[in-house]
């Protein structure tokens, strides 16, 4: 049994918790983070790797806004981890595809592409490739695969990496990372800030909380009076063996990690909690890889995956203070890798509500 | 074999799969074509023709070469054979996958020249090998085996070197009087244990520290009994510190796993007859629990007894009464078990190798690395793999699932039991992208 | 090259003969291609591809993935599952595999 007391606190040590608790931290916070148990559902560990901004937002102009921001930041962001924790995330910006075989969703993609081109201007660019200029781009590709999409502005991480680097740099900065610390209530105490217990009979006060939890926070985002509720929406992966041969292209489903080995993913699901890998979707996603790049058909798939991406109702960011004005703040989205750099720099001032502070009505609590 | 052989003799229709070329699983390896090689493999060995002969009934279809990488609900298996995989569904499925050697992790232990014992069996069973220029170090009575069948061979190996402690034997004396019960395992034991007196092959116990060295293609095994360091030069060193299940595809099939403390490893939870928890799925043999061939064979007619009851229609409380004969064997041939497992525990040394020492073989992680994820805040073995990449690699944490758990509670006190081994999914084999997608599922 | 760790016992099984790296490797029938390599001592039988560590078959028995070899074209199979065969062609690999793609 401890009692363990902190400014702020982030419950929640998946990449959105991690990177606001980083940004906090330089913003010169006493931070601490309450991650919790191995066995949670933590989509961190189950994340693509995508940082993605080609087709974000088409119906919801705020989102393309907010995810240019972040993708143009990776880069310093990047750089920024390396120097803070030693860790080399691997980001690289090398453009993404979207593969098609079907003309109405291809169609589709490009009126979104078009969307966002609205929005943005012209420092947004993108391409839509039919078939004959796809095979001059990328000879290997598939004869069922009719067009493609592209950005330039699209990339890719190891998420894995920058989970260790975002907590390297916490711990580097002196900011306490408490594990297996799953809140179990939490109390608002007046103005006084809240007291959070767990299932060990531990007791943490904290002037301010900062609710990062996933899907772990439904029910404490409920306790806290935010409206905002989050589902499970499996998507399952392949992971192949490793190849030495690099793969000329990043797209949202296929992408070569540095390692090596190929992931294959971009299934989705609505199964509850359960993450358990179906053989109907796995045996799509092998289709899928064979059908764009033919030269993978007798690579061996070596694990597959099922994660829980968490939704809201929308399916957008959603960053909201407890409507009854307490020092609560709720910080959920599926897109956690793709925005860490504004999760680590913005949303600092916007819980601080420094004159740097974003507008983020946008995606409030309200609109639910 | 035992449980195809009885099913099919009670009307069932079975469908043998074997990931192997042939049947026999490890102990009656290649049992099928060493007709003259019986009589220095051993009678033991040759108990197996018995029942590699009984496969050959016209209600078995056995498919070898066939890989089971996935188990759905049905159930229904889905195997890979020659890279197509295709799927069949029965009432009743019995994973009998026996069990594989404990992982052995200590310096140089990845180099040419270091394979486990019970690797050298099998090429002596196979392929008519014998070791040359080897030290077994480890324990374990396959040690003595291996001794005895090179001694035979007149090519005794260069020294035994055995982490068995005296607290061990003290602590297995308790067991004797039940493992007595099995008294021609422990005759046949005392033999071989004077056969190799009688080679005058040097023989060290209480030894530790074991450490590979290769130089310049030289190998050596060095090791510290009684406070003295000694080293050998070999060109084989062949360890073994007892076998655990293979739980992967278990696992995989969403069978819920239990704790052996004796046996320091996980195993299905099951009944008596090999009925798990999940419907339709049965276990039988090594990969349900270690007891060794005799009682595997016998747990085999118990399990194709239980599940020709239910095909049958008759009520489960009978199985038993069929089993009467099979359920004695069992009794026996597990009774030396305790004494084997307390005798013969593992050496806590490969629970906690040194930190330079690699432990995921298929990644290259070291125990220092493992450690290092830990005391950076990992708590469970998903973080321990998400950090390190220890278990990601083709075997799938089969060479170091184990240790991971047991460096993960030395770090952090958290008992073995209550740590949930890494998920295991599908495929627990590799399989191509083409033969995924061309794979036919009944809707 | 040194000797096999292994002495092979006599018996009367059949010869067959593979290639490895194109040359002839003499084997058991019965053997699985793994046991030949190590009768033949082809050690080390690959580097790993992280550290270009040396390794040869550990468990034969298909759960190490340390025997991996090209078999017949085929890449990264686990060559202690397969049985020799009469002019299989077995090739080392040598670090990850790689693949083969069709330019236009």
């Amino acid at each position: 049994m401890q009692n363990t007391r902190a400014d702020t606190t982030i419950i929640g040590g998946g990449v959105v918790g991690l990177s606001i608790a980083l940004g906090l931290l330089r913003a010169g916070e006493k931070i601490h983070v309450l991650d919790g148990a191995d066995h949670d559902p933590r989509a961190s560990l189950g994340n693509f790797g995508l940082t993605w901004l080609q087709g974000k937002g088409a119906s919801y102009a705020p989102y393309t806004r907010r995810t240019w921001q972040a993708i143009t930041a990776w880069p310093d962001f990047a750089a920024t981890l390396q120097d803070l924790s030693g860790i080399d995330v691997a980001h690289h910006a090398t453009g993404g595809y979207e593969f098609f075989t079907d003309p109405d969703e291809l169609d589709g993609m490009a009126a979104d592409l078009a969307a966002q081109s609205n929005t943005l201007g012209p420092g947004f660019s993108y391409e839509v490739l039919d078939n004959a200029a796809l095979k001059q781009a990328l000879p290997g590709i598939g004869d069922t695969v009719i067009g493609a999409t592209y950005t330039p502005h699209d990339g890719h991480v190891n998420p894995l990496r920058l989970l260790s680097a975002l907590r390297k740099a916490l711990q580097n900065g002196n900011g306490r990372i408490s594990n297996g610390w799953v809140v179990q209530d939490i109390r608002r105490n007046g103005d006084d800030g809240f007291t959070l217990t767990n299932a060990k009979g531990d007791v943490h006060q904290t002037g301010r909380v900062v609710l990062c939890a996933g899907l772990g926070a439904a029910a404490l985002g409920e306790r806290l009076g935010f409206r905002a509720t989050v589902r499970p929406q499996r998507g399952e992966l392949l992971i192949t063996e490793k190849l030495e041969t690099r793969l000329p292209f990043l797209s949202s489903t296929l992408r070569q990690v540095d390692e090596g080995g190929i992931q294959i993913g971009g299934t989705k699901s609505d199964g509850g909690l359960d993450d358990r890998e179906a053989i109907e979707k796995m045996r799509f996603l092998a289709r899928h890889a064979v059908a764009v790049w033919p030269a993978l058909k007798d690579v061996n798939v070596v694990r597959s995956w099922g994660a829980l991406r968490v939704m809201t109702e929308d399916g957008y960011p959603v960053y909201a203070r407890a409507p009854d004005g307490s020092e609560a703040y709720l910080v959920t989205c599926h897109s956690g890798v793709t925005l860490a750099p504004l999760h680590a720099t913005l949303l600092a001032d916007w819980i601080n509500q420094t004159s740097a502070a974003p507008d983020l009505e946008a995606f409030s609590d309200a609109r639910f | 074999m035992a449980a195809a052989a009885t099913a099919a003799r009670g009307g069932a229709q079975v469908v043998l799969l074997d990931e192997q070329p042939r049947p026999g699983g490890q102990i009656y390896r290649n049992i099928t074509r060493n007709k003259t090689e019986l009589t220095y493999l051993g009678g033991d060995y040759a108990k197996g023709m018995e029942l590699a002969t009984a496969l050959d009934h016209p209600n078995i279809s056995c498919r070898y070469g066939s890989t089971v990488w996935r188990i759905d609900d049905g159930p229904r298996v889905t195997f890979d054979q020659n890279g197509k995989s295709s799927s069949i569904t029965a009432p009743h499925v019995l994973i009998a996958t026996g069990a594989q050697e404990r992982p052995t992790p200590f310096p140089g232990w990845t180099l040419p020249g270091v394979m486990p014992a019970g690797a050298a069996q099998i090429l002596m069973k196979t392929s008519d090998l014998v070791p040359r220029n080897a030290v077994l170090a480890g324990t374990g009575p396959l040690l003595y085996l291996i001794a005895s069948q090179m001694i035979d061979a007149d090519n005794p190996p260069l020294a035994i070197v055995e982490t068995q402690t005296t607290a061990m034997l003290l602590k297995s004396a308790r067991h004797f009087p039940r493992a007595m019960l099995d008294r021609h395992a422990i005759f046949k034991g005392v033999a071989m244990l004077r056969k190799i007196r009688r080679a005058k092959v040097r023989r060290y116990v209480g030894a530790s520290a074991f450490h590979a060295v290769s130089d310049k293609g030289r190998l050596s095994f060095h090791f510290k009994t009684q406070g003295k360091s000694h080293s050998v030069a070999c060109d084989l060193v062949l360890t073994h510190q007892g076998v655990v299940p293979s739980t992967n595809l278990q696992r995989a099939a969403g069978l819920p796993m239990e704790w052996n403390p004796a046996q320091a490893c996980w195993q299905p939870q099951k009944d008596d007859e090999g009925k798990t928890p999940v419907q339709g799925l049965w276990v039988a043999g090594d990969g349900a629990g270690v007891h060794g061939a005799d009682a595997a064979r016998a747990e085999g007619v118990i399990v194709a007894n239980a599940i020709l009851c239910r095909l049958h229609g008759l009520r489960p409380e009978i199985a038993p009464h069929v089993n009467a004969h099979a359920l004695n064997h069992r009794f026996r041939a597990r009774a030396i078990r305790p004494f084997l497992d307390a005798a013969y525990a593992p050496s806590p040394e490969i629970f906690s190798p040194p930190d330079g020492t690699v432990v995921c073989r298929c990644e290259e992680v070291t125990a220092g690395q493992v450690r290092q994820a830990i005391s950076s805040g990992a708590d469970g073995l998903r973080q321990v793999k998400a950090e390190t990449r220890a278990g990601m690699g083709p075997c799938q944490g089969r060479m170091c699932g184990l240790t991971l758990t047991h460096l993960l509670s030395e770090q952090t006190g958290i008992p073995p039991d209550e740590i949930p081994a890494l998920r295991a999914r599908s495929p627990v084999k590799p399989v191509t992208l083409g033969a995924l997608a061309e794979l036919e599922i009944e809707e | 090259m040194q000797d096999s760790r292994f002495i092979r016992r006599v018996t009367d099984k059949a010869l067959v003969s593979f290639t490895l790296d194109g040359e002839t490797v003499v084997a058991q029938a019965g053997d699985t291609v793994a046991a030949a390599l190590v009768a033949h001592n082809a050690s080390p039988l690959r580097h790993t591809g992280l550290s270009g560590a040396p390794r040869t078959p550990y468990c034969m028995m298909g759960v190490c993935f340390e025997c991996l070899v090209e078999i017949n074209g085929r890449p990264n199979v686990q060559s202690c599952l397969i049985e020799v065969q009469d002019g299989m062609q077995v090739r080392r690999m040598h670090g990850f595999r790689k693949i083969e793609v069709r330019h236009g």
